[in-house]
């Protein structure tokens, strides 16, 4: 029987939630252990997917953003979720540089970052609906001590 | 997030402590915009060693600072590099513009 464990949390669209949301994935996370290179990935990732969310989805509005994850085996699957302006164009949203708010210095650079450290990432949003951001980490730290 | 000034004839070494992401980016960057322009900066050195958390936050900071610093004819340099940050700065192709250096002497020898 593979390991299984679930949590989910709500918050407030607040910028300082979003130390708050990394902090508590990772917690959640390093119950099984993965390495702190693998942590650290994750922590970034969820970092850039509620930071989307609370710039991009509310812009100046207040909503709730939900994080759920769910540890399988080896692997964590982490969505967030917001109910705010969603993506016009998912796919010129996640290209690198690109941003729809040069003025606030955003690089462009969020999807990037969650594609490249995470090992799956699937982008679903409706107009005025909002967005939803689902992405699974396998810590391969842990194949290899479990074969070691 | 504390930021730490040194400042070496016209080059400025701004030492970041602590987590930097959206929620901390804009005060910082007001911050090094104010301070480059009251004290007379040329050139900026970032150094990366108290750094314990950045996002993509992180190169929009940096980035708006490079273009701030080349306008007056200077240079911007990262020192004291942790991996995560390095892969970060890789993915965004930062090192195009940005000089990379282990430490601060080595920084402001090539400025």
């Amino acid at each position: 029987m593979k390991y299984k464990n679930y949590m989910k949390i709500e918050f407030d669209s607040r910028s300082q939630n979003e130390a708050f949301a990394r902090v508590v994935v990772a917690a959640f996370a390093s119950q099984l252990d993965p390495t702190v290179e693998e942590i650290i990935d994750v922590k970034t990732a969820v970092s850039e997917a509620v930071t989307n969310a609370i710039i991009h989805g509310y812009e100046d509005s207040t909503g709730l953003v939900i994080v759920v994850c769910r540890i399988e085996g080896n692997e964590i699957e982490i969505i967030v979720e917001d109910s705010g302006h969603g993506i016009d164009n998912i796919e010129q949203a996640r290209q690198p540089l690109y941003t729809s708010k040069p003025q606030l210095e955003r690089s462009g650079m969020g999807f990037t970052v969650m594609e490249t450290f995470m090992d799956e990432i699937e982008v679903y949003s409706e107009l005025e609906k909002g967005t939803t951001i689902k992405m699974v980490k396998k810590f391969k730290s842990l194949n290899a001590k479990s074969k070691g | 997030m504390q930021l730490q000034y040194e400042i070496v004839d016209n080059t400025l070494i701004v030492k970041f402590d602590g987590e930097l992401d959206h929620h901390v980016a804009e005060d910082i960057r007001t911050e090094l915009d104010d301070t480059i322009d009251r004290r007379g900066i040329r050139n900026l050195i970032f150094d990366l060693s108290g750094m314990r958390f950045m996002d993509s936050s992180g190169i929009g900071v940096i980035i708006g600072r490079y273009k701030h610093i080349t306008k007056l004819g200077g240079k911007v340099s990262v020192i004291h590099v942790t991996d995560q940050i390095d892969k970060i700065f890789n993915l965004a192709g930062m090192y195009r513009i940005v000089g990379k250096y282990s430490n601060k002497n080595e920084a402001l020898n090539r400025i």
